[in-house]
């Protein structure tokens, strides 16, 4: 193994994630529509930054450029100290297979596969070997409290049981930063909740920074932060939002 | 090798992002691990899993069950040439184009085939189309075939009643077992229908012929009957004709080609001189440009490819756009395209040989139950590999179809609900 770029340091004091001026459009049946209007976001190392919003104010378009998904028109977006820009191809995969983790409002389990398999999947594409691989799996999936359940396929698991699956998954890389899209949205208050609980002890626990878009006000008492946006831009940074009680 | 991002906390808690060097065990070329999952997301899909492979087995049974059959029926209808190995030529009029047709040569052309060069023997053959009246007194046309009288060359390859040789006595004819047992059944004093049998007499063109053997020769295209007997004989039962030598078989000696023997006997005596192959190619050429036979089996086969490529591309493609969510799941955990594709093709291949294998399996069953009867049937090793390319052009179609929806799928799809 060699090193090709060495020396760029991304203190631990900087943020997980920074955007400049970000914007990004869409065209389609004659219309642009412009979800993002000049982004400068911050989000802070490890901890719970919840990005909320009215629908269609553009959070799931800041949350796919900040996972590297889609890429903006303009703009800087840095993350983890990488500036996204300068990462193409292979790399950017690499990056994101690596370094990012995702959960969804709608799981996306791939349904014929186990649990533990569903949660192998981010080791596998980052080569870690089988055995490895399942152990790390069947270990976190332990942790999220399915171990009994984690030769089921996903499809006799209730929504909170897969979305715990979807959690594992997410997780079981140790990704830095983690991009959740409605992860309680599916669920009911109280599998939300659990789900919520568990996420914030992740964040303790394995220091990642979780960007949660959500419209479930209830969860917002687990926020660090939570991040404002309204037609493309963000309208406001709550910081005293973070409710002690519930980590 | 790949470059890949590492990130590492060193022991102040500070974080170091690096490229670096890896192994990627995606190149692994024994790496099963991704494999495994496409072969169980498409295991998975039961219902769709059954369709894709009930819609290539159609097609691959169609593209071998039919041309099966077509190739059984021409290999009919050369079958008679076969079953003379030991000729190396057959010496005819120049106008004949296939086996069954009969153009009498002169008798004195026999005589000019044994006086050709590299000849050791040369000896008559007659085939003609006649009328024979059965014990119960139907009439029935029958192909009787006369043999050297001396050499009895000709006669059917196997005989399960009777010797050759008892062709020399009296009157004496041997039937084709397959005529005897059914297109020659007659109805007996006792008002029972019963099989032409050793013994039993009939007359062939008002000549009393009996039956001292049961042959078994290869069934031809024509299905009449057929009935052997001395060549003298058959001159004699056949209606009297200026010419009646339909063929003059010959064999070349020892290390005489027998194609360049025919070259030779037709330079010298104005015939045409065929070795066994080209007789064969000669009267299949005949079948195929002047019968529907070809077209009619082409167009089963082209309807059983388009229904077969329909059925299953549209199920192979229906599932991959049913899985498009979890492709793009896969691709936004870091997972290359090259490897999604690979996942794609993976699936469709094993989709496409199973398939295959259980439409070639229907097809053999099928040949093997058909074995022995009326029904022409014959899977030649290069008609397996035409099915195999037709299913593999059908899978790759679908799967071509499937990797351009993968390809360009909008990966930020994993963010909606």
């Amino acid at each position: 193994m060699s090193t090709l770029q060495t020396g760029r340091a991304a203190d631990a004091a900087a943020p997980a994630v920074r955007c400049r001026e970000l914007t990004k459009s869409f065209t389609g049946a004659g219309a642009t529509v412009h979800a993002l209007r000049g982004i400068d976001l911050d989000v802070p190392r490890g901890g719970m930054t919840m990005l909320v919003g009215p629908s269609g104010c553009g959070k799931t378009t800041l949350i796919s450029v900040i996972a590297g998904i889609l890429t903006p028109d303009a703009g800087e977006c840095m993350v983890l100290g990488t500036e996204l820009s300068t990462l193409q191809g292979q790399r950017l995969l690499d990056f994101r297979g690596r370094s990012i983790g995702f959960i969804f409002q709608q799981f996306h389990l791939v349904p014929t596969l186990t649990a533990i398999e569903n949660v192998t999947i981010p080791l596998i594409i980052n080569g870690t070997p089988r055995s490895r691989a399942r152990a790390a799996a069947a270990e976190i999936i332990a942790e999220v409290g399915l171990a009994d359940r984690s030769r089921e396929l996903p499809g006799v698991l209730s929504g909170g049981e897969q979305q715990r699956v979807a959690i594992a998954r997410a997780l079981v890389h140790s990704p830095a930063l983690v991009v959740c899209d409605e992860p309680t949205s599916a669920l009911d208050h109280e599998s939300g909740q659990m789900i919520m609980t568990l996420l914030r002890r992740f964040v303790s626990l394995r220091q990642a920074t979780i960007i949660i878009v959500t419209h479930d006000d209830r969860i917002l008492p687990f926020a660090d932060r939570i991040a404002r946006m309204d037609d493309g831009r963000i309208v406001g940074i709550d910081t005293e939002a973070t409710a002690g009680g519930q980590r | 090798m790949r470059t890949v991002l590492l990130r590492e906390i060193d022991p102040e808690g500070k974080e170091w992002v690096r490229f670096a060097h890896a192994q990627s065990r995606f190149l692994d070329p024994d790496d099963i691990i991704v494999n495994l999952i496409a072969l169980k997301m498409l295991f998975g899909d039961r219902g769709k899993f059954v369709g894709m492979v009930l819609g290539l087995t159609f097609a691959a049974l169609v593209m071998t069950q039919q041309p099966s059959i077509f190739i059984g029926l021409m290999t009919r209808t050369y079958a008679a040439i076969g079953d003379v190995p030991t000729a190396d030529v057959w010496v005819m009029d120049p106008g004949v184009q296939y086996v069954e047709e009969s153009k009498p040569l002169r008798d004195t052309d026999l005589a000019r085939v044994r006086g050709v060069a590299g000849v050791t023997w040369a000896v008559p053959l007659y085939k003609g189309i006649i009328n024979a009246k059965l014990p119960d007194g139907q009439t029935k046309a029958i192909i009787l075939t006369g043999l050297d009288d001396a050499t009895l060359i000709g006669g059917p390859p196997a005989l399960i009643e009777g010797r050759l040789a008892d062709l020399r006595r009296a009157d004496a004819i041997i039937v084709d077992r397959e005529a005897a047992e059914n297109r020659l059944r007659y109805v007996g004093p006792d008002g029972e229908e019963r099989s032409l049998k050793v013994g039993d007499e009939i007359e062939i063109n008002d000549n009393r012929a009996t039956v001292v053997g049961i042959g078994v020769s290869t069934r031809d295209f024509i299905l009449v009957p057929k009935a052997f007997t001395t060549y003298s004989r058959a001159i004699d039962f056949a209606p009297p004709q200026r010419r009646q030598l339909t063929y003059v078989l010959a064999k070349g000696q020892d290390g005489e080609h027998p194609s360049t023997l025919a070259r030779r006997i037709e330079a010298q005596t104005g015939l045409k001189a065929l070795t066994s192959p080209e007789f064969e190619q000669l009267t299949l050429d005949y079948w195929m440009t002047n019968t529907g036979i070809p077209i009619n089996f082409g167009v089963s086969v082209l309807l059983g490819f388009l229904v077969g490529a329909a059925v299953a591309g549209q199920s192979f493609y229906n599932f991959v756009r049913e899985n498009l969510v979890h492709y793009a799941v896969l691709k936004a955990m870091g997972l290359r395209s090259g490897i999604l594709v690979r996942m794609v093709l993976l699936q469709a291949l094993i989709v496409g040989a199973i398939g295959y294998g259980i439409g070639v399996g229907l097809t053999a069953l099928f040949g093997a139950f058909m074995r022995d009867t009326v029904l022409a049937f014959r899977m030649p090793p290069a008609l397996l590999a035409f099915a195999g390319v037709g299913v593999l052009v059908i899978v790759l179609l679908s799967a071509l179809l499937a990797i351009r929806a993968v390809l360009r799928m909008d990966p930020a799809v994993v963010f909606r609900g």
